[in-house]
């Protein structure tokens, strides 16, 4: 196969600046030569590249838009949205590893953490020394957070944290885990240090899917964490979910990054598969096929980045984001199943990249609000009613 | 010190070359560019050399104004400045017009060494580093694939035919940088935003006439499709006999 050609139907490369082209090329030149090579290894043995995450810090995929101050690259949300393509082209374990750091555990730092609490953690997770998880779900709460389990009491100067979180992405490598707990007077954040006792992140094995990344249970029992690590900015449910808002704006571009990575795998395969004497991509079949993955494509790039000038403007809303969060990953997911298909038994094979693509975007359709959640958000949204219960 | 890096803009690597109907030149539509493989090493070798003993790169390009984004790349990987001597006919300057517009620049500049590469990947001419060193009267090593720099002089080994020779050379000099000089690092996302604020310059390159000109260009021959010559041992034999007569290769 020859190096990877990015589909761009619409010459959309004309939109963007070309400081916005060079992050993206820079993420992609990396990904390419940096990652590839050993990414079918790695979700094979079911592990993350944790060998990589200084060389992440120093590109610095690692909360980009974060202010120089401490220690971000101060850019702009579409260079985000690039840099989260670029890296799902590689794996969505890898994006999810970034969209996690960032938009998950910097981000609230530093929109509802104390001065010092930005100064101790948001430099080192920067540069990739300290890893950070964020903890909402549970065994019993997903697309209903609200009904949270885990609890934090007040104990003089300190909290006590007890319950149980799941699917936590990163929670066995994380140096600080956001946990999110109920108080007597609502949701509350909390930085959990690792090595804090009663505190745990045991590794969940076994899974088919985001194979190259880590996921773990928070095990919460007895928990001290001092009044000075809560984030006394998050207020309510609210703070968490627009820490989502955030993610799910990465993952609507990440998705599309593991479709285009599908797609030219799948053009590029059926250009040269000869099957009943000739090229399969000179099969009509195969042409609609391909016809319906571009143009589906196409249009999640076009939606990105609207949604990218939207957000830098400071005008998108998570309804908006809802939206392309749904198309995008569902697309990815459709194009996914269909490249795979289109590679017949190779399909199936971690030599080719289509498969394992496949096999991620079912955990990105389940993780921050599934499918059917963003359909709900969709219907509220148009029609005023929410329809969750 | 006063370091210059010469790059030059090409089409990338997996393009698929096509000539355009005059036969005179390969088409340029929908082409994409990159930095020339050779020249990534040689501004590696520039940013490292300063880091190792003070001064400023600049980075040195004839070309189109477009090739900005080249530059841009060069200096969001520690490079502080760019020139960019415009010129729009720049695709059919020979060897020799190319290394005197440079000279004259770097003259100008006061540059106490300069990296380029070895050759540029789309022309494989190998001759503009040399050619700019004769025109500034100054040492020149080139394929260098180790080097060790001082304040006013350098030690340097390149791989020849005869096997690796050592250097010692006097700055200033004219280095073309061989693959195994050094390995480019990536441009990370904090270099791109300081990119933005450094210095890119657009000059007219000095005028000089052309002395060589390419009058054809024409693709090498599709290559011949393969054959299975036998099966199993029996192949062995075939093989040979293959290679022998009509290879001519044993
Ligand atoms: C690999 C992976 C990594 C993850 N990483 C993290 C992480 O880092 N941090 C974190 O906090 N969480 C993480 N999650 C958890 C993820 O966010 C949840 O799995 C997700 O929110 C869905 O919750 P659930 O699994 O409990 O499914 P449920 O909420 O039980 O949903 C099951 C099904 O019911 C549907 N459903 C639910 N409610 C409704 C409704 N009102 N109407 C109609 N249908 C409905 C859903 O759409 C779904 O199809 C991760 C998950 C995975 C798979």
């Amino acid at each position: 196969m020859d190096a990877f050609r990015q589909l761009d139907y619409m010459n959309l490369d004309d939109e963007f600046s070309e400081e916005e082209l060079m992050v993206r090329d820079a993420i992609r030149t990396w990904v390419g030569e940096r990652f590839m090579p050993t990414v079918a290894e790695h979700f094979e043995a079911g592990t993350f590249p944790t060998e990589m995450t200084g060389e992440l810090g120093e590109l610095g995929v690692f909360g980009p838009t974060v202010p120089e101050e401490y220690g971000g690259a101060g850019m702009n949300s579409v260079s985000y949205g690039l840099i989260c393509q670029e890296l799902e082209r590689g794996d969505s374990g890898l994006r999810s590893f970034v969209s996690v750091q960032g938009s998950l555990v910097m981000y609230p730092i530093l929109a509802y953490g104390s001065e010092a609490q930005k100064r101790e953690w948001l430099p080192q997770m920067a540069s990739g020394q300290a890893i950070g998880c964020f903890g909402l779900t549970e065994p019993d709460f997903g697309s209903n957070p609200g009904g949270m389990l885990t609890t934090a009491k007040r104990d003089g100067d300190d909290w006590i944290l007890n319950g149980r979180k799941m699917w936590i992405t990163n929670g066995t490598v994380s140096q600080v885990a956001v946990v999110w707990a109920r108080t007597e007077d609502g949701v509350r954040g909390f930085l959990v240090r690792e090595g804090t006792k009663g505190y745990s992140a045991p590794e969940q094995k076994h899974k088919f899917s985001l194979r190259a990344s880590i996921t773990s249970e928070l095990v919460l029992e007895d928990v001290r964490v001092p009044e000075s690590d809560r984030l006394p900015g998050a207020i309510g449910l609210k703070a968490p979910l627009s820490c989502l808002t955030q993610a799910r704006y990465g993952i609507a571009w990440g998705a599309t990054g593991a479709a285009l990575a599908c797609f030219d795998e799948a053009l590029q395969y059926a250009g040269e598969r000869v099957v009943f004497d000739k090229p399969l991509a000179g099969f009509q079949l195969a042409q609609k096929k391909l016809a319906d993955m571009a143009t589906d494509i196409t249009l999640a790039q076009l939606a990105q980045l609207r949604l990218g000038r939207l957000k830098d403007a400071g005008k998108v809303t998570p309804a908006q984001v809802s939206m392309f969060k749904r198309n995008n990953v569902h697309k990815a997911l459709e194009v996914s199943r269909i490249c795979r298909d289109m590679l017949g038994a190779n399909g199936i094979s971690l030599e080719y990249n289509v498969g394992r693509h496949m096999c991620n975007l079912e955990s990105v359709i389940t993780y921050e609000g599934t499918h059917d959640i963003h359909t709900l958000a969709i219907g509220h949204e148009l029609t005023g009613i929410p329809a969750y219960r | 010190m006063n370091i210059v890096a010469c790059i030059k803009r090409v089409p990338m690597t997996e393009t698929q070359a096509k000539v355009t109907a005059d036969g005179q030149s390969l088409d340029t539509s929908g082409v994409e560019y990159m930095t020339s493989f050779y020249d990534e090493i040689a501004v590696e070798e520039a940013v490292k050399t300063k880091e190792k003993l003070g001064g400023e790169v600049t980075v040195l390009t004839i070309g189109p104004s477009d090739a900005t984004k080249q530059i841009r790349e060069c200096l969001a990987k520690g490079s502080d400045k760019g020139i960019i001597l415009t010129d729009d006919a720049w695709a059919l300057r020979d060897c020799r017009s190319t290394a005197k517009a440079l000279a004259a620049k770097v003259q100008e500049l006061g540059g106490e060494v300069v990296f380029a590469g070895r050759q540029a990947t789309d022309r494989d001419n190998a001759s503009v580093g040399p050619m700019l060193a004769t025109y500034l009267g100054w040492a020149c090593v080139t394929d260098v694939i180790e080097l060790e720099l001082e304040a006013d002089k350098g030690v340097a080994k390149r791989e020849s035919e005869a096997g690796v020779e050592t250097y010692e050379f006097s700055l200033p000099a004219v280095i073309t940088c061989q693959k195994d000089l050094n390995e480019p690092r990536y441009a990370g996302l904090k270099g791109i935003m300081a990119a933005k604020k450094k210095p890119v310059e657009e000059v007219p390159a000095a005028e000089e006439a052309s002395q060589a000109e390419v009058v054809r260009v024409e693709l090498p021959p599709a290559r011949k499709e393969g054959r299975v010559v036998g099966e199993g041992p029996d192949a062995v034999e075939a093989l040979m006999t293959a290679l022998q007569t009509e290879a001519k290769v044993l």
